[in-house]
């Protein structure tokens, strides 16, 4: 049995992530749910509570020593999570709840101001609802029209349909660089790179994407990019914006109190510089800094062989459900267009029930809709049981995970 | 959770439901989904001349085989039981009812949206309005 691919040493990494030493019924905890978020190694963990037991204090405007250390390492997190995008500089990185917030940030910062009634803006079929209802509500707003971008019946996006759109010259596109139910990996250098000679500004959802693979948004050449913390070894409640600085500068502020401003007076305020300008009140210090934890973790490991990882992982999975009768996988098969996420149906096994059989052998997926109801909608199908992976899954995680359904399938006798 | 709750019944059920259909004319027609999963249950029901039982009762919907399974059995014990009795039906009822004990947080819902969609229909009938309890 191939215990590790020669990418990543798993079992290193297993024993970086603590919970992964639990058992969940009675059994070794094999967690593919990766998609909806990820495990936390020690490090991660270990950041946070430094923060809290060490350094813990308001960033910006303290002169004593805690608040500079506080200041220091939420900046520096600041510095690593640029350099892990490329950024150019560390003052595009916006702090944020996560992708959700950051895409309504520039919902609410960039679209108040710059969309008009009457603006098309050009989304795809395969948009988690966050990449789609902030748009939905700016449209209602301003009376803009959007208009999606379909798929083929592989399950990556029809650039022909998505060319014939950018025609209509949209003042925004927004696109998602991964789809967390198809696995589908969107070529974002060439859409953001359409997108811009038909004058849009472009948005790309790399919730997905940032997490799995070396990311480069210089060469991406896209306006904003919106990621979350927590699916990539981080906490809950971080996440990023990256927006060119450009971009940021010509924007309106996005929520408003302190730590944005310039200069407050009785008969108004004039903005900080960015990023500030986009942080109001105090900051999620310790999950920033968490995050910069995750991110130095990543970059050890190096993202060309995280990806590499999980195309290997991929392959195996897919190996072995193809010997499995009845098993309908959804989004491109070919191993270099997609993520390590598997959307699968067996037979008429309700993704529900798929996932409740799975947590009985200690298997954790993800099942339901994905937050995607229009793409379910557009497959026909009321949900999908999905297996997705990451840096700590074996070939032995997938073993189970095969063993599991074959459960499964012998429950429900198809 | 635990596979052992997929027992043959269960999937009879989810397989062959009873009372599956519309069931025309009718005095009572709920429905209603769970968001989270998408579980859809629809419930059609004739009342008795004397305004007290349930006479006929039928379901349609999709989801998941608790779901579909709990609604197949609740049309098959309600029928010709007073209205009177939809209002004290309770959680244990339906756990009895499948087989089971204990479902855990994220499935019991799925056995319960029979009963939300019964109790709505029930309730409304009688002019009352139903609100379903808090955990």
């Amino acid at each position: 049995m191939l215990e590790s691919t020669r990418t990543v040493d798993v079992e290193r990494v297993k024993n970086d992530f603590p919970i992964l030493n639990r058992k969940v019924n009675g059994k070794r905890l094999v967690y593919l749910d990766n998609a909806a978020t990820t495990q936390k190694p020690k490090v991660v963990i270990d950041a946070l509570v430094d923060y809290y037991s060490r350094y813990n204090a308001n960033v910006h405007r303290g002169v004593h020593q805690l608040s500079i250390e506080a200041t220091e390492a939420y900046e520096n997190s600041r510095k690593k999570v640029a350099k892990f995008i490329n950024s150019p500089t560390p003052q595009e990185i916006v702090f944020t709840r996560g992708t959700t917030e950051s895409i309504n940030l520039v919902k609410f910062a960039w679209g108040s101001k710059f969309v008009k009634e009457g603006d098309v803006i050009v989304l795809t079929l395969m948009e988690h609802h966050s990449n789609m209802v902030p748009w939905q509500l700016l449209a209602k707003e301003k009376g803009a029209r959007i208009e999606y971008a379909p798929i083929t019946a592989e399950g990556k996006l029809d650039l022909g349909e998505f060319e014939r759109l950018l025609a209509l010259s949209p003042a925004l596109v927004a696109f998602t660089h991964c789809s967390n139910v198809l696995g589908t990996i969107n070529d974002a250098e060439k859409l953001s790179s359409m997108a811009k000679r038909a004058g849009a500004v472009t948005v790309v959802d790399a919730a997905q994407s940032t997490p799995h693979m070396p990311l480069d948004v210089q060469k991406m050449g896209c306006d904003f990019l919106a990621f979350s913390g927590h699916k990539m070894l981080g906490p809950t409640g971080i996440g990023a914006l990256y927006g060119r600085k450009e971009m940021l500068d010509s924007m309106g502020p996005f929520q408003s109190g302190g730590d944005m401003i310039k200069e407050v007076h009785l008969d108004g305020a004039r903005w900080n510089d960015v990023p500030y300008k986009f942080e109001a009140g105090t900051s999620n210090i310790a999950d920033a800094i968490a995050l910069g934890a995750a991110v130095e973790y990543l970059t050890a490991l190096g993202m060309e062989n995280v990806r590499r990882h999980e195309v290997e992982l991929l392959r195996y999975a897919f190996e072995k459900m193809s010997r499995i009768p009845n098993v309908k996988i959804y989004g491109p098969m070919d191993l270099e267009s997609r993520g390590g996420v598997i959307s699968f149906n067996l037979a008429d096994i309700h993704p529900h029930d798929m996932a409740s059989i799975l947590d009985g052998e200690g298997v954790a997926i993800r099942s339901g809709h994905h937050c995607a109801q229009p793409l379910m909608e557009h497959l026909d199908i009321p949900g999908t049981s999905r297996a997705s992976f990451y840096v700590y899954n074996s070939t032995e995680d997938i073993d189970v995970f095969i063993g599991a359904l074959l459960k499964a399938k012998s429950v429900f006798c198809v | 959770m635990s596979s052992d709750f997929y027992r043959e019944l269960i999937l009879d059920y989810y397989r062959n439901p009873r009372n599956f259909g519309k069931l025309d004319p009718h005095d009572i027609d709920a429905k209603d989904l769970n968001p989270l999963c998408g579980d859809e249950i629809e419930m059609q029901i004739r009342v008795s001349p004397d305004k007290d039982k349930i006479e006929e009762i039928k379901f349609i919907g999709k989801g998941c085989a608790i779901s579909q399974a709990s609604a197949s059995m609740l049309t098959e014990m309600a029928k010709g039981k007073p209205l009177e009795w939809v209002k004290g039906l309770s959680r244990d009822d339906i756990l009895k009812m499948l087989g089971t004990s204990d479902l855990g947080p994220a499935r019991i819902k799925c056995a319960m949206l029979s009963v939300k969609v019964l109790k709505t229909g029930v309730y409304t009938y009688m002019g009352a309005q139903y609100s379903e309890p808090s955990e």
